[in-house]
C-alpha cells in the first residue's frame, strides 16, 4: 500500500464524544493503517481560528488531509464500517 | 469582548429595544427595526431577496450605526456574494479590510461527509463565536441556515443545534437575522419558525398578469407593535427600500397657499389665484383634448417661480414632451438644464403598481420636488384593476400631502360622453377637478374646459373655450346665444357678424348725422337771405327817414333863409323876432 495518511481530528475541549472519538480512531487506525498514518489533534477552544480554514462545522470532525481527496467523518467514529469508507479504505458502496 | 464595545443604537419604544436596520422604510413599518439582541427569521422563495436584505442589514449596520457584523455565508461564496452586492455599492472587501464585517463561508459537501455516530454543531458555534469576537460585532446574519438540512442527515441533532445556536446568539446580545427558504405548509421549509420566536418577517415575490411584485409583510413581532399589511418593496442600484404604509388617519396639514395653474385665464376662474399648495388637481378629457399641455404649463409656471417639478410621463418620452411643449412657447428644457424640472419616464408595464409607488416614492424623496405631475394615470390601469390603481393613488395622494406637494393627474376619458367619473375613479379623491371635452359643432372640433370642482375655493362655473398658441395655453369666453353654446369658428364667425352690424351702424349715425350739418347749412342759408332782406328793407325804411330829414333840414334852411331875408326889411332885431314867433 505504501499511502501515508495525514488525519486531523477537531475537538472542542475534553468532552466525553470527543475522548470516544480518538479512542476509536485510535482503534481503526492500529487495525488498518498501521505504520502510514498520523494524526493531529486540534482543540478549537484553544485554536477557533483553524475551525474556517477547513470548513469545520460539527464536533467532532475527523479530516483526511492526504492523500485526496480530502474527506470529513464526523462523529464519534463509532461505525467503523462508515470510517473505513470515509477513509477510502473501503470502496463506497452504491445503492 | 464583544460586549465591551459600543451599546447597539437601539430606540426603545415601550418595553423592548430595537435595533435600527438602516433599510430603508422597513424601520418605519416595524417603528424602529429588529428587535435588538435577538435573531429575526427572514424568509421567502428564492430569489425573493433574503440575501440582499441580510446584507444590507449587515453593511449599513458598519456603516451608518458603528455595529460590526458576521455575516454566515451557507450558500454563496464569499467571493461571490461581494460581486453580487458590489453592484449596490458595498464595497464587502474594504468593510472587512476595516474590521467592520466579517464574511464567513460555511461550505457543506455531503460528499465529503460522513458521519458515524454522536456529534454536535460546536464547530460551527466556535467559528460564529469567533468571528463574533474578532470584530466585536453587534449584528449577526445566517444565511441560509437550512443548507445545514442538505448537508447532514442526522436531524434530531441539527434540530437541537439549532435550538441551541439561538440560545447562543441571544447569549452573546447580538441582533441577528435568519434566513430560510419558503416552504410549502410552514414559512420555512425546516420549520425554523418554531425556534425564533420574536420577529418573523415574510419576503415574497409574486406574479400577476406577467408583473411581478415583490411585497414584505411582518408576520409576527412579540412586544411591539408593527404594520401588518403586505408592503411592496423594490430592489434596484441602491438596495432595498420598502413603501410605507398609507397614513391611517386624516390629520395632515393644509395650507391656504396658492400656486399659479401656468395659464392665467384658468387661474381666473379659480377665484384669481390658482389651485391650493399641497392640493391633488385632476385634470381628465378625451384623446387629443390638451391634458398633457396643462400639465406642463403647470410645470413650466411651477419652474418659472424658481420651484421644483418632477414629471413623470408614462406615455411620452422626456425628450418628446420637451419637444411639443416647444411648439406652444414653452421651453422646458432650460428647467431641465437648471435642475429645476426633472423627467421619470417609464412604462407602466415596466413592472407592478406596486413598484410604481415605490419607484415614484422614491424618486420624489430624492428630488424633493415642490409640484409632482403624473402624466396620465390612466396607463396604469393597464397593470392593475381600478381599485387597486385607486388604492395606489389614494397613497400617493396621501404621502404627497404630507409633504405638502401639490400634484397634478391626467387622465383619459374614453368615452366621448361627458362621465362624471373617471375610468380609475379618483376623481372623489382629488381636491381640483378640470375637465376638458371636446365640443363638436358645426363641422369642426373644439376644445371646452370647465372647473368639475374646486374644494374651498370659489370658482367660474362657465365653460371656456380652451386654445393652445404658439403662445402659450389660453382660455377666451364662449358665445352663448340664443342657438346655445359657440365656439371655435362658429365664435368667430359671431364675432365678425357682429362687427360688422356695428359699422353699418356707426355708418348710418354719421350720415344722418352729415344729414343735420345740411340742414343746417340749408337753415343758416335761409336766415342769412332773410337777414339780408330784412337788411335791405330796413335800408329802404331808413332812406325814407333820411330823405325826410334832409328835407326838413333842407325846408328849414330855406325857411330861415327866407326870414333871413325878411329880417333885412324888419332890422338887426330878427333873432328875437324869429324867437317871438317860434314862441
Amino acid at each position: 500500500m505504501g499511502k501515508l495518511y495525514e488525519l486531523r481530528l477537531y475537538v472542542a475541549g475534553k468532552t466525553a464524544k470527543s475522548v470516544v472519538a480518538l479512542d476509536n480512531l485510535k482503534k481503526i487506525c492500529e487495525e488498518h493503517l498501521k505504520g502510514q498514518y498520523s494524526i493531529e489533534i486540534i482543540d478549537l477552544l484553544q485554536t477557533p481560528q483553524l475551525a474556517e480554514g477547513d470548513q469545520i462545522l460539527a464536533i467532532p470532525t475527523l479530516v483526511k488531509k492526504v492523500p485526496e481527496p480530502v474527506r470529513k467523518i464526523i462523529g464519534d467514529l463509532s461505525n467503523v464500517e462508515k470510517v473505513l469508507v470515509g477513509l477510502d479504505i473501503r470502496p463506497r458502496v452504491t445503492c | 469582548m464583544a460586549k465591551s464595545k459600543k451599546q447597539p443604537e437601539s430606540l426603545s419604544f415601550g418595553a423592548i429595544s430595537k435595533t435600527l436596520t438602516g433599510i430603508s422604510g422597513l424601520d418605519e413599518i416595524t417603528l424602529g427595526g429588529l428587535p435588538a439582541g435577538r435573531p429575526t427569521l427572514i424568509c421567502g422563495e428564492a430569489g425573493s431577496g433574503k440575501t440582499l436584505f441580510s446584507i444590507e442589514f449587515i453593511v449599513k449596520g458598519a456603516l451608518d450605526y458603528g455595529e460590526p457584523g458576521v455575516f454566515m455565508a451557507f450558500e454563496e461564496k464569499a467571493d461571490e456574494l461581494k460581486t453580487n452586492v458590489a453592484s449596490l455599492g458595498f464595497d464587502l472587501d474594504q468593510l472587512e479590510r476595516d474590521k467592520k464585517i466579517r464574511i464567513d463561508y460555511v461550505h457543506i459537501d455531503k460528499s465529503e461527509i460522513e458521519e458515524t455516530g454522536e456529534y454536535d454543531l460546536e464547530g460551527l458555534f466556535i467559528r460564529l463565536g469567533y468571528a463574533i469576537d474578532s470584530i466585536g460585532a453587534k449584528r449577526v446574519v445566517l444565511d441560509t441556515i437550512e443548507n445545514l438540512f442538505s448537508g447532514l442527515t442526522n436531524e434530531g441533532i441539527l434540530r437541537a443545534e439549532i435550538r441551541r445556536l439561538f440560545h447562543f446568539l441571544k447569549s452573546k446580545g447580538v441582533t441577528a437575522i435568519i434566513t430560510g427558504e419558503r416552504g410549502e405548509k410552514s414559512l420555512t421549509r425546516q420549520g425554523l419558525e418554531e425556534y425564533v420566536s420574536d420577529c418573523v418577517i415574510v419576503l415574497d415575490h409574486r406574479i400577476i398578469n406577467q408583473i411581478s411584485t415583490r411585497r414584505l409583510r411582518i408576520v409576527k413581532y412579540r412586544g411591539s407593535v408593527h404594520g401588518t399589511n403586505e408592503y411592496p418593496f423594490l430592489i434596484d442600484d441602491e438596495g432595498i427600500s420598502v413603501l410605507p404604509v398609507t397614513s391611517l388617519e386624516l390629520n395632515k396639514e393644509v395650507s391656504s397657499e396658492s400656486v399659479s395653474s401656468g395659464v392665467s385665464a384658468l387661474d381666473k376662474m379659480l377665484g384669481n389665484s390658482g389651485f391650493y399648495r399641497g392640493s391633488s388637481i385632476l385634470v381628465s378629457g378625451t384623446a387629443g383634448t390638451g391634458k398633457t399641455s396643462i400639465a406642463a404649463s403647470f410645470a413650466n409656471a411651477t419652474c418659472l417661480r424658481g420651484e421644483k417639478c418632477l414629471f413623470f410621463a408614462f406615455e411620452e418620452s422626456p425628450k418628446q414632451i420637451i419637444r411639443n411643449m416647444g411648439s406652444i412657447g414653452m421651453n422646458l428644457q432650460q428647467h431641465v438644464d437648471k435642475g429645476n424640472l426633472a423627467f421619470y419616464a417609464s412604462r407602466p408595464t415596466l413592472y407592478g403598481l406596486e413598484m410604481h409607488l415605490v419607484a415614484i416614492h422614491k424618486a420624489i424623496r430624492k428630488f424633493k420636488p415642490d409640484v409632482v405631475v403624473l402624466d396620465p394615470i390612466t396607463n396604469l390601469i393597464t397593470i392593475g384593476s381600478v381599485s387597486e390603481v385607486k388604492t395606489m393613488l389614494v397613497r400617493l395622494i396621501d404621502f404627497l400631502q404630507v409633504q405638502q406637494i401639490t400634484v397634478m393627474f391626467t387622465a383619459l376619458t374614453l368615452n366621448t360622453i361627458i362621465s362624471e367619473q373617471t375610468d380609475e375613479g379618483v376623481s372623489s379623491l382629488v381636491d381640483a377637478w378640470i375637465l376638458i371635452r371636446d365640443i363638436e359643432n358645426n363641422g369642426e372640433r373644439n376644445r371646452g374646459m370647465y372647473i368639475m370642482k374646486s374644494r374651498g375655493m370659489k370658482h367660474s362655473n362657465q365653460i371656456r373655450e380652451f386654445v393652445m398658441t404658439d403662445k402659450g395655453l389660453d382660455l377666451i369666453d364662449v358665445f352663448l346665444t340664443e342657438d346655445g353654446v359657440l365656439t371655435g369658428s362658429a365664435r368667430e364667425a359671431r364675432l365678425l357678424l357682429e362687427q360688422t352690424g356695428e359699422i353699418i351702424h356707426e355708418q348710418a349715425v354719421s350720415r344722418k348725422d352729415r344729414e343735420l350739418v345740411r340742414k343746417r347749412k340749408v337753415l343758416e342759408s335761409k336766415i342769412d337771405s332773410l337777414r339780408s332782406e330784412y337788411e335791405s328793407a330796413e335800408e329802404e325804411l331808413n332812406k325814407v327817414y333820411v330823405e325826410e330829414a334832409l328835407k326838413k333840414q333842407l325846408m328849414g334852411e330855406t325857411i330861415s333863409k327866407i326870414t333871413d331875408l325878411r329880417r333885412v326889411d324888419i332890422g338887426s332885431k330878427g333873432k328875437q323876432k324869429t324867437k317871438n314867433t317860434k314862441k
